[in-house]
C-alpha cells in the first residue's frame, strides 16, 4: 500500500512557476479526481508526481519517501501512468506496447517470458482489447489507444496509478467501463488513485474526494458535494447557477444552460437568414 | 474470454528462424566471397581450406598451398573486415535510429563521418616520416577524429544534466557541415596527394590485411555486445522519453551508453576503409520491413543483414570490373537503393 503525498511543494518549468505551496494526499484504497481549468496545471502535477520535472521546493513523498531520491526503475515498480494522449511508435502492435508495462520488474538481461505475456494478456482482457492485440498501433483510433494505455498501467501492477485524462477520447459507454474498472481496482488491492479529469460529472460520480485547482494554488478540496458547489464553479470556470442534484444518487452534477447568457438563439439566426 | 497468452504475436518464430537462416546464408557468403577471385577455387575446396582451420578440425591436406594462401592470407581478412564493416554500420544506424527516433538518422548523423574524414585528410597531408606509426597514422588520426567530432557535438548539445535529441541532430549537422567545409579546403589544397584522398574518401577494402580485422573486432564486438544488451529499453524509448521515465528507464544514462557504444564502432570500421554511405540507414529499414520493429530482433537481425550485404557488395566491387576496383560506396548504393525500394513498395506498411 503506498501513499501520495505533496508538501507545500512549487512546481514549474524553468524560472516559470505554474503551482504555489500545494499540500494535498492520497491514501490507499482512494480515487481522488483533480479538477480546474484548462492549464491550471494538473498535467504539471502528475509529471512532477512522476519525477518528470523536479519541484521547486517542497516535498513530493511516496510512501513517506522522497521520489526524487527513488530510483526511475524502483518508482516505476510503484507508481504507473496512464499519460494524455502520447505518441506511441506506429511499427509497434498493441501487444508490446502492452507488454512495455512489464519493463520495470524486468532486469537487463531478462526478456518477456510466459509470466510477463500472461499478466499481459489479462490486462488487456480486463480493458477489453483483446481484440486489438495483433493490430499496429497506426491502425487503432484515439479510443483504442487509451484503452491500451489502461492495460499497458494495468500490467505494470503498480501499488499507485496516476491519469491524466483518461476519458477524454472515450464515448460515454467506454467512460463508464474504464472509470468502473479503475475505481474496482483501487478499491480491490488498495491502490492510491489520482485522476486529473476534465469532465467535471465523471470526477463526481466516481471520485471519493476532489482537488481543485484555479490561479495556481488549490481552490477546493473534499468530497464531491463540498467542492461542486454553484459558488466554486462560478469562481473558477466563471459558470454560473449550473449546478444541480442528481435525481438518483443526490450527488452534484453539473448542467449547462446555453440560453442564460452571450448566445444567440437559434431562432434569431433562421430570422436573419 | 481466451486466457492464454498469445506468443505468437510477438511473431517470435519467424525472426528466430530469420536470424538463423540468415547465419546460414552468412556462412554460405564468406565461402562464396573467399572462393571467387582472379584465381577461381572450387568451393568444396574453399569450403574444405575454411574448415580446416576451425578449432577442433583436422583434415588432410588435398589443396595446394598456394590456395590455402590466397584464401587465407589475400582473400579471407578482406571478407572478414567487410562483414565486420558492414555489421557495425548497419547496428549502429539501427541503434541512432531507435535512440532518436527518426527514420533518417544513419551512423554519420552526428559528425562521425566528417570528423573521421577530417583526421584522415590531416594524416595524408603529414611528412611522410609520420606514416611509419603503428598501422599507419591515417586509421588513428581518421578515429580520433570521429571520436573527437563527437564528443564536441555532444557537449555542445548539452543542456544542463539532459540531452535533447532535436538539439544533438542539430548540433551535428552544423559541425559536420564546417568539418566537411574543411575537408574539401584541404583537398583541394592538396597537390598530388589528392588521389590518395579520394581513394581513402570513397572508402575500399583492397588493402585490407588481417592485422587491420584484429584491430577492428574487440571494438565492433564490445560496441554490439552493449547494444544487444540495452535492446529491450530501447523498444520502451520508442514511446518517447517522458513515457520510458514513467517505466523506469534511466532515459539519460540509456542515450550516453548508446550513443557511446555505436560511435565507437562506427569509427572503428570507418577508420580502415573509409566512409561507406547506405548500409547504416538502408539495412535497419529493410531488417525492419521483413521482421518487424522490436529491437531484441531488429538488432541482431541487422548485425547479420548488414555482414552479408557488405561482404557480398565488395565481392562486386572487387570482381566486376577485375582487376579494377569499383569503390564500395558506388556498389552499396546502385544495388542497395533497388533492392530497399522493391521491399518499400511490396510492404507499405508502417514500418517506423
Amino acid at each position: 500500500m503506498v501513499n501520495i503525498e505533496m508538501r507545500n511543494a512549487t512546481l514549474g518549468y524553468g524560472r516559470t512557476i505554474v503551482l504555489r505551496d500545494l499540500s494535498f494526499q492520497v491514501r490507499p484504497g482512494e480515487m481522488v479526481g483533480l479538477i480546474g481549468p484548462n492549464g491550471c496545471g494538473k498535467s504539471t502535477i502528475i509529471r512532477a508526481l512522476s519525477r518528470i520535472i523536479p519541484p521547486h521546493s517542497g516535498k513530493i513523498l511516496l510512501d513517506g519517501q522522497d521520489v526524487t531520491k527513488i530510483s526511475r526503475l524502483e518508482l516505476a515498480r510503484l507508481l504507473g501512468v496512464v499519460p494524455q494522449l502520447p505518441i506511441l511508435p506506429s511499427a509497434f502492435t498493441a501487444f508490446e506496447i502492452v507488454l512495455m508495462g512489464r519493463n520495470p520488474h524486468l532486469g537487463l538481461f531478462q526478456y518477456e517470458g510466459p509470466k510477463e505475456m500472461t499478466i499481459a494478456w489479462q490486462a488487456m482482457e480486463k480493458t477489453g482489447t483483446q481484440s486489438l492485440a495483433e493490430r499496429r498501433i497506426s491502425e487503432l483510433s484515439g479510443g483504442e489507444i487509451q484503452g491500451l494505455l489502461i492495460a499497458r498501467v494495468l500490467a505494470q501492477e503498480t501499488k499507485a496509478i496516476l491519469l491524466d485524462e483518461p476519458t477524454a477520447n472515450l464515448d460515454i459507454g467506454r467512460q463508464i467501463e474504464i472509470l468502473g474498472l479503475i475505481k474496482n481496482l483501487c478499491r480491490q488491492d488498495n491502490l492510491a488513485v489520482l485522476a486529473a479529469l476534465h469532465d467535471l460529472n465523471l470526477a463526481v460520480q466516481y471520485c471519493d474526494r476532489l482537488i481543485l485547482i484555479n490561479n495556481g494554488h488549490i481552490h477546493a478540496e473534499g468530497t464531491p458535494k463540498e467542492v461542486i458547489t454553484a459558488e466554486n464553479i462560478a469562481e473558477v470556470y466563471g459558470a454560473e447557477n449550473c449546478v444541480y442534484t442528481h435525481p438518483s444518487n443526490g450527488l452534484p452534477c453539473v448542467l449547462l444552460n446555453a440560453g442564460d447568457g452571450k448566445v444567440a438563439k437559434p431562432n434569431d439566426i433562421l430570422k436573419e437568414a | 474470454m481466451n486466457i492464454t497468452p498469445p506468443i505468437h504475436f510477438l511473431r517470435w518464430r519467424s525472426r528466430i528462424y530469420g536470424i538463423l537462416g540468415l547465419l546460414v546464408l552468412l556462412a554460405a557468403v564468406v565461402i562464396l566471397a573467399t572462393a571467387i577471385g582472379s584465381v577461381q577455387i572450387p568451393f568444396l575446396t574453399t569450403s574444405s581450406i575454411l574448415i580446416s582451420k576451425l578449432p577442433l578440425v583436422e583434415l588432410t591436406p588435398t589443396w595446394a598451398a598456394t590456395m590455402e594462401t590466397i584464401i587465407f592470407e589475400i582473400r579471407l581478412p578482406r571478407v572478414i573486415l567487410a562483414g565486420l564493416v558492414g555489421a557495425a554500420l548497419a547496428i549502429a544506424g539501427a541503434t541512432y535510429q531507435g535512440l532518436f527516433r527518426n527514420p533518417l538518422a544513419d551512423p554519420y548523423l552526428i559528425g562521425v563521418a566528417q570528423g573521421a574524414a577530417l583526421g584522415a585528410v590531416i594524416g595524408f597531408l603529414l611528412p611522410p616520416s609520420w606514416h611509419s606509426v603503428g598501422f599507419g597514422i591515417i586509421p588513428l588520426l581518421a578515429f580520433i577524429g570521429a571520436l573527437v567530432s563527437t564528443a564536441v557535438v555532444y557537449s555542445l548539445a548539452r543542456v544542463g544534466k539532459t540531452l535533447p535529441v532535436t538539439t544533438l541532430i542539430l548540433a551535428g549537422v552544423a559541425l559536420g557541415a564546417l568539418l566537411a567545409s574543411i575537408v574539401s579546403y584541404l583537398i583541394i589544397s592538396s597537390g598530388e596527394k589528392i588521389h590518395g584522398i579520394m581513394f581513402w574518401l570513397m572508402s575500399s577494402f583492397s588493402l585490407s590485411q588481417w592485422s587491420e580485422a584484429v584491430v577492428v573486432l574487440p571494438y565492433v564486438l564490445l560496441g554490439v555486445v552493449i547494444i544487444l544488451l540495452c535492446a529491450r529499453p530501447l523498444n520502451v524509448m520508442q514511446l518517447d522519453e517522458e513515457q520510458a521515465q514513467q517505466l523506469g528507464i534511466n532515459v539519460e544514462r540509456l542515450k550516453l551508453v548508446l550513443l557511446a557504444a555505436a560511435t565507437l564502432i562506427t569509427a572503428a570500421a570507418v577508420s580502415f576503409v573509409g566512409i561507406i554511405g547506405f548500409v547504416g540507414i538502408i539495412i535497419p529499414h529493410a531488417v525492419r520491413l521483413i521482421w518487424g520493429a522490436d529491437h531484441r530482433f531488429l538488432l541482431p537481425l541487422s548485425v547479420l543483414t548488414g555482414a552479408i550485404f557488405l561482404i557480398l557488395a565488395d565481392l562486386i566491387a572487387r570482381t566486376a570490373l577485375a582487376p579494377a576496383e569499383i569503390p564500395i560506396g558506388v556498389i552499396t548504393a546502385i544495388c542497395g537503393a533497388p533492392f530497399f525500394l522493391y521491399l518499400l513498395r511490396r510492404r507499405k506498411k508502417v514500418i517506423f
